[in-house]
């Protein structure tokens, strides 16, 4: 804390970064590669590539998973279908397993995924489409992004929740901070050491401030509910609580309203509802169709509106009675403001709404917010560096604290790439038929990031940085590569002529992203090089001309000892 | 106010307390408030009112965090804090039937 209301403002900026930098970075890699959620799973499902892409029609493509699903799931209470989209060619299916008869297995202990069955349908027959390897795909990213891993998922929502409130501080006060924020807009003084660190900062920052500002916001809007309840439990208080706001609000949602009546019924044609349901939004498709209690007097079909270019991430439902056909409600046809407004926050973070070239400058965003927190913490340990230049030039040692930051900021900058990298190689190189295969992608991702991780702490050097970053550079320049080894229809010369675009897109990207990372090795190899000839001339028993202490400071992170 | 270090970490830790648990209860006190002011006085509906306190909430917490950092000294921090609560909580024990 510094005296001065600018001063002050710099001092948070700078702390509430620097403290949970690691995780906003993990946050912000993890979003962005989310925001290809659905072509990163088809990537990692080259079985499916091949398939022909005529469109299905809507009722078509309903009527075959209901079929399957009497099939496989007749004694089912509920059944989730996802209709295809242009992003995913496949009808999804989910089903819940009855319930197990009373007595015979302790209900609390099985873990929730165990509950539900799924399976991919070719639309246009309605057959298992030619079994993809398992693999978690593009939702590994998106659950990362604030699930993160290894940890029950409330835990780490708290954490991301408490990071992106930091975040959003730390943006506030770097504004405020700003004398000339138009004028940095503008700016980039290169090879100037610290200068150069900061002008890197402010320009990603700046040039990205507005979607940086969103991303934050809407992100702490997207749990608003976990982290502040308060709102819901004192307006609701004397009228049911929580579940009774929730009940208004999603009028829609709710499953525990939907009771079988115990007598069967057959279940009404699926058809005619898809088609007053789409009449009803002037045209639009479903997306979603849930039908609770099937082949019940009770049975309910629910439809839900498709993602289209709207930016609210609420769809209006529809509701019908599942034995006779018959509309029972709409909802959400007339949102009202605040709900809309929710609404739209929440679909401007996910950004579900996005045509290719939106979703491109919203990767691009979240790469620029990506580089604005590696820059960020690379500044502290840099400004932190000058304190001990005169030590340094002694040859002595820099503090604790200096030493962590400067391997975390390597484990996490540069290992991280690599490991998502070798999450993409371990869906290649693994067995099809290996147990627990999906797990097994992400146990991958975790040892490579791992290992660097405690080399990076061992030794945080400009030769690990190098390391790191080149062996992220060259997996995902590789990458298509490999691909083009392990696969018949998904690779390049493939995917360029006949498509699915999104996996030549993949592959283009890795090609891309390695290309930045070996600049970056460059970068590093021009600071080395500096960092040692000062040393060596620092050697030498001649008066040090005043530049030269700040200049040696100017790497990236020198601890431990230069080779 | 910051001679020796261990004041100025006691003032800092003061600080982040104040920010991290004071800003989080000014936020949820702003977010019930609204939920029942605004119905109350503007004759909005209830779950409109709920949910534009919960969206702005976040934007109370920035705010308090900063007030606290900016505040010349800890004291007028607190105190600072302890005057936006007390203003807050005055619709919430009116209208909330005492007691949020």
């Amino acid at each position: 804390m510094k005296e001065g209301f600018r001063q002050s403002m710099a001092w948070l900026h700078t702390w509430s970064g620097l403290l949970v930098g690691w995780v906003l970075f993990l946050v912000f890699a993890a979003g962005t590669a989310a925001y290809f959620r659905d072509e990163i799973t088809l990537w990692m499902k080259p079985e499916l590539h091949a398939l022909p892409h005529a469109p299905v029609a809507q009722a078509q493509a309903a009527e075959r998973a209901v079929q399957f699903l009497q099939q496989r799931g007749a004694d089912s209470p509920r059944w989730f279908i996802s209709m295809p989209t242009g992003r995913e060619p496949l009808v999804g299916v989910l089903w819940t397993k009855p319930a197990p008869p009373a007595g015979a297995a302790p209900a609390g202990e099985r873990p929730r995924r165990a509950r539900f069955e799924n399976a991919s349908l070719d639309p246009a027959t309605g057959d298992t489409a030619h079994a993809p390897r398992a693999t978690r795909g593009g939702d590994f990213f998106y659950r990362l992004h604030f699930d993160l891993h290894y940890m029950p998922a409330i835990w780490a929502r708290w954490i991301v929740g408490f990071s992106a409130m930091f975040m959003l501080v730390a943006i506030v006060s770097g504004i405020v901070t700003h004398k000339r924020i138009f004028k940095d807009f503008f700016t980039f003084r290169g090879k100037k050491g610290q200068r150069s660190w900061l002008d890197a900062h402010n320009v990603t920052a700046v040039l990205a401030l507005p979607y940086h500002l969103m991303i934050t916001y809407t992100g702490l809007i997207t749990l608003m509910f976990l982290y502040m309840p308060w709102g819901p439990q004192a307006a609701y208080k004397d009228r049911g609580g929580e579940q009774a706001f929730f009940a208004e609000v999603f009028p829609g949602g709710g499953r525990d309203r939907f009771q079988a009546a115990g007598e069967k019924a057959p279940l009404a044609p699926i058809a005619p509802m898809l088609a007053q349901a789409s009449a009803h939004w002037g045209g639009a498709a479903a997306g979603r169709i849930t039908v609770h209690h099937p082949n019940d007097a009770n049975a309910v079909v629910a439809i839900t509106r498709a993602e289209g270019p709207r930016l609210s991430y609420d769809q209006p439902s529809m509701q019908f009675n599942g034995a006779t056909g018959a509309l029972i409600a709409t909802y959400g046809d007339v949102p009202q403001a605040a709900a809309e407004t929710r609404g739209v926050l929440y679909g401007l973070h996910v950004g579900r709404f996005a045509n290719p070239l939106l979703r491109a400058l919203f990767f691009l965003s979240g790469l620029a917010g990506c580089v604005m927190v590696a820059t960020g913490l690379l500044l502290w340990a840099v400004k932190e560096r000058q304190k001990y230049a005169k030590v340094l030039r002694k040859g002595g040692r820099i503090g604790f604290g200096l030493r962590l930051v400067d391997g975390l900021n390597l484990g996490a900058v540069a290992g991280l790439p690599a490991a998502m990298a070798a999450f993409f190689w371990a869906n290649r190189l693994l067995p099809v038929g290996l147990a627990e295969r999906a797990a097994a992608e992400i146990r991958w991702f975790f040892i490579v990031w791992g290992a660097l991780a405690v080399l990076a702490l061992l030794r945080p050097t400009l030769r690990m940085w190098q390391a790191q970053l080149g062996l992220g550079a060259l997996l995902f320049m590789l990458l298509p590569v490999l691909n083009a080894f392990t696969t018949t229809h998904s690779h390049l010369g493939a995917t360029l002529r006949h498509g699915p675009g999104a996996v030549a897109g993949l592959d283009l990207v890795a090609i891309a992203l390695g290309l930045g990372l070996a600049s970056a090795v460059w970068f590093v190899e021009r600071k080395r090089r500096k960092t040692l000839a000062l040393k060596h001339a620092a050697k030498a028993p001649a008066p040090r001309t005043p530049g030269e202490p700040e200049a040696l400071s100017q790497g990236l992170a020198t601890s431990g000892h230069q080779p | 106010m910051t001679s020796t270090p261990i004041r100025y970490r006691l003032a800092v830790a003061s600080r982040a307390v104040a920010a991290i648990a004071g800003g989080y209860a000014v936020a949820a006190l702003s977010a019930a408030a609204l939920a029942l002011a605004l119905p109350a006085w503007t004759g909005m509906a209830r779950s409109e009112a709920v949910l534009t306190g919960t969206l702005a909430s976040f934007a109370v917490f920035a705010g308090a965090v900063m007030w606290v950092f900016a505040a010349r000294t800890a004291l007028r921090a607190w105190a600072g804090l302890a005057l936006s609560a007390a203003v807050l909580a005055l619709p919430v024990l009116l209208l909330g039937g005492g007691g949020a």
